[in-house]
């Protein structure tokens, strides 16, 4: 650490060459890669510990063609920080209680080294250790309880950031890597909170399992794991889908919804997560009679393919990972830290090469040709599937498509294509799920038409009776910030706001306990329906910063929820 | 910088870990010792002074050899780096004064103190005067009631901001040439506003997490002949305060008076509801009653 006077008001700062905000896998990425360099590197994180704010799916892929993978950078990752290795991968096609399953483990094999079911407090707490033994080295390291509230500019330019508890702190290079709800890449405008359509909703429950039974029921080794995909008509028209992935000794089961479709169509998306986890065809693997959720939680998911910022750089600040829109889900390719962790490495890279150079300005320029040059642009936001968008995504066309599906002539063409085992195939192309259309169609008219036809039924019966909202959010840990709420609604009305009450994965109509409610104001001989709003409850997922009206900040530094698997 | 912090151990008054016998004394013998609460406060105003501008800190006590589970206990709390028990029969049944005159003579054997931490009385006999009685020894100045503190090595001053005659609302702002005394408030509050403060915080207490493992290597031990002491001036020879007696206290006698009420007995519930009803309607002048 040093200090030098700011150009501006000539008060003195503590500077450091490179500020890293939050220890994920994006910031550990870069800050690790720095620290390697010689760069003087300090990490910001608001969490009380790394990983406590932090929730996923979640798979974590080493990609073949990536230029840094994360065991490249942590060498001993996959035997300390993982659950449990991928090794099958399977899709559902679900019409009532028929299912057809397809076997997707060519396409999750395409370019993959390796690929591992994490959790993430877990995960990242392991990283942050790690980060902060490399970093220490340079003078950095890693402080926890710290969150950066803000980018700190001089006439104008960017800086370095302020934070909730410390002085400000200016920097060559910032690092934005705070996640989806980067209130960096607000501040700079790279991103915003605008439109459903560009963002997905995940809602996820982890599920303690008996000794021996994920062995056991899915027949598989201590060092395999799966990956189950879910769609077809069990959402009720809901765009989305769900997924289960084998932890340990837990399961990870919950649905990644498009957010646009959750507000249209008013779904509970906790009610939602009930319908996949009550279905028959899960009876196989979860019983009602040993069922234990050991936690709830929700995320936003950036769509990549529309939100992937072309050029998330800023004067001194570049972003990496889901700041940065950085998350491919491409049909049940579902691919985010691994983009992050090339990022976030491709930053460092880029830092050191300009310092070494003698212009530290060219950091941010290089890191984004970088994710050019290495194809993670290609990856995140396909060509093809900008070029395809006005066709497949045109209300007419889906249309047709969805028609056709259900014609006799569609039905002719899909019975020739599945004696074939080009469904199969097509599931399983790279290709073919880079121009895959964000409408009905392959989410649920599709795999109906499939699960009706070439379905077999379940005959199983699933006994899980799922907690309450109530009792999900009774079981989650909150250190409140009481008297200084970190959301504060602006426009209550039910125009502005409505939205939120049944989208809030900690809220739902006719439910008192959770962050948003609907109420009746009546007043002047007329009746108003508004939104009461209260933070306590909240997962902090950044759902109603799109959906409705609000001012919407990260609780201070340790504040907030804490999830303990993530 | 080199920094001394006094502290003691004295009964843990907590509940259920105190013992009293019939008569409402203390049992010394069924009451674990644990350090005194207050002492924290002074821990952690060391603390703050160690990371802000480096150098050690001396943890020192006085009393029976199982303090040094005491001093164990600060090391983890200040991350302090040696210890000093000042520990000898002849001490014992020492008053402040007898205490004080031990403690400056110790602290002169440390030597190069400059500055000296104590904490706000203890919960045992709550005088409040062996922090400053040490001082006096020392002939050092004091500034007590602390509640935020700043070191500048350069100018040799430490700038403290302190309570006004223990007054939350009140606050000076003084400074004293170093070596000085400093007994610090329970609303001291320490403060990191900076990056490098908080990492040196981090290395700390994973350097002391290790050595609080291994404390008695750190620890020094000194009965009076070591420091020299004359045994007049020590123990009960060298203590001027005679305790009388001691009386249990009081049970204070109520004032107010209760009356048992059945929810289930209307007429009773009758008359409460009337009782109240005053001060419902905010008739009733004295607002305390309500409250009551």
């Amino acid at each position: 650490m040093s200090t030098r006077n700011g150009q501006g008001g000539g008060e003195e700062y503590e500077h450091y060459e490179a500020v890293v905000v939050g220890c994920g896998p994006g910031g550990a990425a870069a800050a690790a890669t720095l620290a390697r360099n010689g760069v003087e590197t300090l990490v910001l994180e608001r969490g009380a510990e790394a990983g406590s704010k932090n929730v996923s799916g979640g798979v974590i892929y080493a990609e073949k063609s990536a230029p840094y993978t994360i065991d490249d950078l942590f060498p001993d990752f996959r035997a300390e920080a993982t659950e449990r290795p991928i090794t099958h991968n399977y899709i559902h096609n679900i019409a009532g209680e028929k299912v057809k399953t397809f076997d997707l483990t060519e396409i999750h094999e395409n370019d993959t080294e390796w690929a591992d079911a994490v959790l993430r407090r877990r995960m990242d707490s392991w990283l942050e250790t790690r980060v902060h033994e490399l970093t220490r080295e340079t003078g950095g390291g890693v402080l926890t309880g710290v969150r950066a509230s803000g980018l700190l500019r001089d006439d104008g330019e960017i800086i370095g950031v302020t934070t909730d508890e410390l002085e400000p702190i200016t920097a060559d290079l910032v690092v934005g890597a705070d996640g989806v709800n980067s209130e960096l890449a607000r501040e700079a405008g790279l991103m915003d909170w605008e439109e459903p359509d560009e963002w997905f909703q995940g809602v996820k429950a982890v599920i303690s399992m008996p000794e021996g039974a994920i062995e056991d029921r899915f027949d598989i080794a201590e060092d395999e794991g799966e990956t189950h995909l879910f769609s077809g008509d069990l959402y009720e028209g809901v765009r989305g889908g769900g997924f289960l992935y084998t932890n340990a000794e837990t399961l990870s089961i919950g649905n990644v919804f498009h957010l646009d479709s959750i507000v249209e169509e008013r779904a509970e998306v906790s009610e939602l997560l009930d319908t996949l986890l009550t279905h028959p065809l899960l009876a196989q693997w979860i019983a009602g009679d040993e069922y234990e959720e050991l936690e709830y939680s929700a995320k936003l998911v950036p769509d990549s393919k529309k939100v992937a910022h072309p050029s998330p750089t800023e004067d001194r600040l570049v972003l990496v990972g889901d700041a940065a829109g950085q998350m491919q889900a491409q049909g049940p390719l579902i691919k985010g830290m691994n983009h992050a962790v090339t990022a976030g490495a491709l930053v460092g890279e880029a830092f050191a090469v300009a310092r070494s150079r003698g212009d530290r300005s060219q950091a941010g320029e290089r890191y984004v040709q970088s994710l050019y040059d290495e194809g993670v642009m290609e990856k995140i936001r396909p060509a093809l599937y900008d070029r395809s968008r006005s066709v497949t995504e045109d209300r007419r066309a889906a249309s047709f498509a969805d028609r056709l599906v259900g014609s006799s002539v569609g039905r002719a063409g899909l019975d020739a294509m599945m004696r074939a085992g080009i469904v199969e195939r097509l599931y399983n192309s790279p290709r073919m799920m880079q121009v895959l259309p964000d409408t009905a169609t392959p989410y649920a008219t599709l795999p109906t038409a499939i699960a009706k036809r070439h379905g077999e039924p379940i005959a199983e019966e699933n006994t899980v009776s799922p907690p309450s909202l109530e009792e999900r959010i009774g079981e989650l840990t909150y250190d409140t910030d009481i008297g200084n709420p970190h959301i504060v609604v602006e426009d209550e009305s039910w125009e502005a706001s409505g939205a939120a009450v049944t989208a809030c994965p900690v809220s739902a109509k006719d439910f008192g306990g959770g962050c948003y409610r609907e109420e009746v104001v009546k007043s002047n001989g007329h009746e108003e329906r508004v939104v009461s709003f209260d933070s306590q409850p909240c997962v902090e997922c950044g759902t109603c910063a799109i959906v409705a009206d609000t001012h919407w900040e990260h609780p201070r530094g340790g504040k907030g929820v804490e999830f303990e698997q993530g | 910088m080199h920094t001394a912090v006094l502290t003691k151990g004295v009964p843990d008054f907590r509940e259920g870990q105190v013992s009293f016998d019939e008569d409402g004394h203390l049992e010394r013998g069924k009451t674990p010792t644990v350090m005194n609460p207050n002492d924290k406060h002074a821990l952690r105003a060391a603390l703050q002074t160690k990371i802000r501008n480096g150098g050690d800190v001396s943890l020192m006590s006085m009393g029976p050899p199982g303090y040094g589970d005491v001093l164990r206990e600060g090391m983890e709390t200040v991350y302090a780096d040696d210890l000093y028990l000042v520990s000898d029969r002849e001490l014992a049944a020492s008053d402040t004064w007898a205490t004080a005159i031990t403690l400056a003579t110790a602290l002169e054997e440390i030597g190069d103190v400059d500055l000296l931490f104590a904490g706000f009385k203890t919960a045992d006999g709550e005088t409040g005067h062996t922090g400053p009685q040490t001082c006096w020894c020392l002939d050092w100045p004091i500034i007590t009631h602390v509640i935020a503190l700043d070191v500048d090595e350069d100018e040799g001053t430490v700038r403290a901001k302190r309570l006004v005659e223990g007054d939350i609302e009140e606050v000076e702002t003084v400074e004293a040439p170093l070596p000085a005394c400093i007994i610090a408030d329970p609303e001291f509050a320490p403060s990191y506003r900076q990056a490098s403060h908080r990492l040196a915080h981090k290395d700390l207490r994973a350097e002391t997490a290790e050595r609080a493992q291994d404390h008695e290597a750190h620890m020094t031990t000194w009965d009076h002949e070591a420091l020299n002491l004359d045994p007049d001036y020590i123990g009960l020879d060298g203590s001027p305060t005679i305790v009388s007696s001691v009386d249990p206290i009081p049970k204070a006698p109520a004032e107010r008076e209760a009356t048992m009420v059945d929810p289930e007995d209307s007429e009773g519930m009758n008359d409460v509801l009337e009782a109240m009803a005053p001060f419902a309607a905010g008739e009733a002048g004295d607002s305390r009653a309500a409250g009551d």
